[in-house]
């Protein structure tokens, strides 16, 4: 048995569960793999034997050169952790806070207690669970670092209403999985291995359909009821790989990443009938077709003009103030809805949780947001409330932890 | 630091030990009894870590495993983090309080089989820290066995909130835990 605790964390796993369940891992190994191949083919027909398969049991490898959560078909749940690093987590201390918890993640991840997780039962179901870690400027800083350039707050757009509660931050956490209680538990394991390095400075919960209730690969709709992320490039593709990851330095095989707390105004938004819906965005809401064509993916014609004369896609509409004729302005997107409680008197305290990655800020982000500062329609219904930059480390092996490229230079 | 070379250590011991056991499955003696392996060959830990304290004492955890074809007894033990290694077990006392205390005879790890070291059972006891044991450090701890051979192994240092029995040793009462 010893002679399986060799080569990678996720390799404990099964022993673990073994020693926890008294025998039973035979069964679960074979649930588990058979969970991996999904993950791993998401495109090919299941086996027959899939059939019983649970996607509790599916399992996102986590070692590699770029961290999982980026290009993983997103997960139901997510919740995104910004914290402060305390003045005493020096460059040293950086190492030992990320040795620890990217070891919790790698456990996890593939179905295991973390080391001293005082819960170990309730990590036996990861549900395709990622983490992915971001580190802000002061965590660069703190290392050594002042690269890459662009990790820096955004400049100040003319829609923002920032609030401090939901902005800025020295260290991410993406923890999502297809189980808002695998999510829980990693989320608590996590924060109790970062206690001694660091404070929570916002939490952000959100969610998009639950596993199994849409096919893999729909994208997304915003709580406007648009589809939202239409024009995203599809992971393992060269596109994507241009767009997302970084190719210089020590954030080689990482990325870069937006995350902003957009208000969306529902109440004020049922005021817009179906028409001045679709021509706020420039796509129909059945399936978020370009008004110009038929499928959600068909380009959007902006030459095309009424009877009468007027763009068929309004020039004011979000899907052309957000084109670039610019190739390398292109973003990733992969959000999350957020529907808070609201407060006394409210009727709706909701909105989009926007996260964007792409290997370069300032040059792929931040000429969209201008455009669409300057002019988007859906502004009137859109508020960003929070706004975090971070840069997403390169992935790591068996024997390394995140953020070494960083640390150990 | 490096929270997972530990396991690739232990995987070249175990390898040996594998090594040393086809070796003489395979090459049949009549002649001279084979020497026996050291036991220390034959043990392995898994999941090892040891509890975050400022001062006094604190204690490592894991899953120590036998590999071999005999009992692996380990009677005592040293680390670089502390003066005093013990091997505690935790039992209820006469009043109903669960305490520690030092383990008669070592901890017996069974052939072919594991023992758990945990909080609130059997561990391994630090005593007197040397210097504060913080969060992602590496504590290493050295086992002595029976047959006089040694057990290195080293385990991320982690914050913890149990591992919180009194310990009745020595006639004082101490909690576990440095704050």
């Amino acid at each position: 048995m010893a002679r399986d605790r060799s080569d990678r964390p996720g390799r404990f796993a099964p022993n673990r569960r073994q020693f926890l369940l008294g025998g039973a891992v035979a069964g679960l190994g074979a649930a588990a793999a058979v969970g991996a191949d999904l993950v791993l083919n998401p495109g090919g027909r299941p086996a027959d034997t899939a059939s019983t398969a649970l996607n509790g049991d599916a399992v996102v490898p986590y070692f590699g050169r770029n961290q999982a959560g980026v290009a993983t078909p997103a997960q139901a749940h997510a919740v995104f952790v910004a914290l402060d690093l305390l003045p005493t987590t020096d460059r040293d201390a950086l190492r030992r806070m990320m040795g620890i918890v990217t070891d919790d993640a790698a456990r996890l991840t593939q179905g295991g207690p973390a080391l001293a997780d005082s819960e170990p039962e309730l990590a036996l179901v990861p549900a395709r669970l990622t983490v992915t870690f971001g580190f802000g400027p002061e965590l660069v800083a703190r290392a050594g670092a002042s690269d890459p350039a662009w990790l820096r707050p955004l400049e100040p757009f003319g829609i923002d209403r920032l609030e401090e509660r939901w902005s800025g931050g020295d260290l991410l956490l993406q923890i999502a999985a297809d189980d808002a209680f695998t999510v829980a538990h990693a989320h608590r394991m996590l924060l109790k291995d970062l206690r001694s390095f660091a404070t929570v400075r916002w939490t952000q919960t959100g969610f998009r359909r639950a596993y199994g209730s849409e096919a893999t690969g729909t994208t997304m709709r915003n709580l406007f009821g648009q589809v939202d992320g239409s024009t995203n490039a599809e992971p393992g593709t060269d596109a994507f790989d241009a767009q997302v990851w970084a190719q210089d330095g020590w954030l080689a095989g990482g990325t870069g990443m937006v995350i902003r707390r957009t208000a969306m105004n529902l109440d004020k938004w049922d005021r817009l009938d179906r028409g001045g819906r679709e021509q706020s965005v420039g796509r129909t809401l059945a399936n978020g077709a370009p008004l110009t064509g038929v499928n959600e993916n068909d380009e959007p014609d902006f030459a095309a003009v009424t009877k009468i004369g007027f763009p068929v896609i309004p020039e004011f509409s979000h899907v052309r103030r957000a084109r670039s004729d610019n190739p390398r302005e292109r973003i990733f997107r992969r959000g999350y809805n957020y529907d808070e409680s609201p407060s006394a008197g409210q009727i709706s305290d909701s909105g989009l949780i926007f996260v964007s990655f792409q290997a370069d800020i300032d040059a792929q982000f931040v000429p969209i947001q201008r455009r669409l500062d300057e002019l988007d329609l859906l502004n009137e219904w859109t508020t960003p409330v929070g706004s975090a930059v971070f840069a997403i480390p390169p992935g790591c092996d068996p024997d390394g932890y995140i953020g070494d490229s960083l640390l150990e230079r | 630091m490096n929270i997972t070379r530990t396991p690739k250590i232990l995987l070249v011991a175990a390898a040996m030990a594998l090594a040393l056991t086809g070796c003489a499955a395979s090459t049949p003696t009549a002649e001279a009894p084979p020497t026996p392996a050291p036991a220390a060959d034959s043990l392995a830990i898994a999941d090892a870590w040891v509890k975050s304290a400022e001062e006094g004492m604190s204690a490592a955890f894991g899953v120590l495993e036998n590999i071999g074809d005999e009992d692996i007894t380990i009677v005592s033990g040293t680390s670089t983090a502390s003066s005093t290694v013990e091997l505690h077990e935790t039992v209820e006392s006469g009043t109903g309080e669960m305490v520690m205390r030092p383990k008669e005879g070592g901890f017996v790890i069974p052939a072919g089989g594991s023992f758990e070291i945990a909080p609130g059972g059997n561990h391994i006891m630090l005593m007197g820290l040397v210097a504060p044991i913080v969060a992602g450090e590496e504590a290493s701890v050295v086992l002595t066995l029976s047959d006089g051979s040694t057990f290195s192994f080293t385990a991320p240092v982690k914050d913890y909130e149990g591992a919180n029995e009194t310990y009745v040793g020595d006639g004082m009462n101490m909690d576990m835990g440095g704050e």
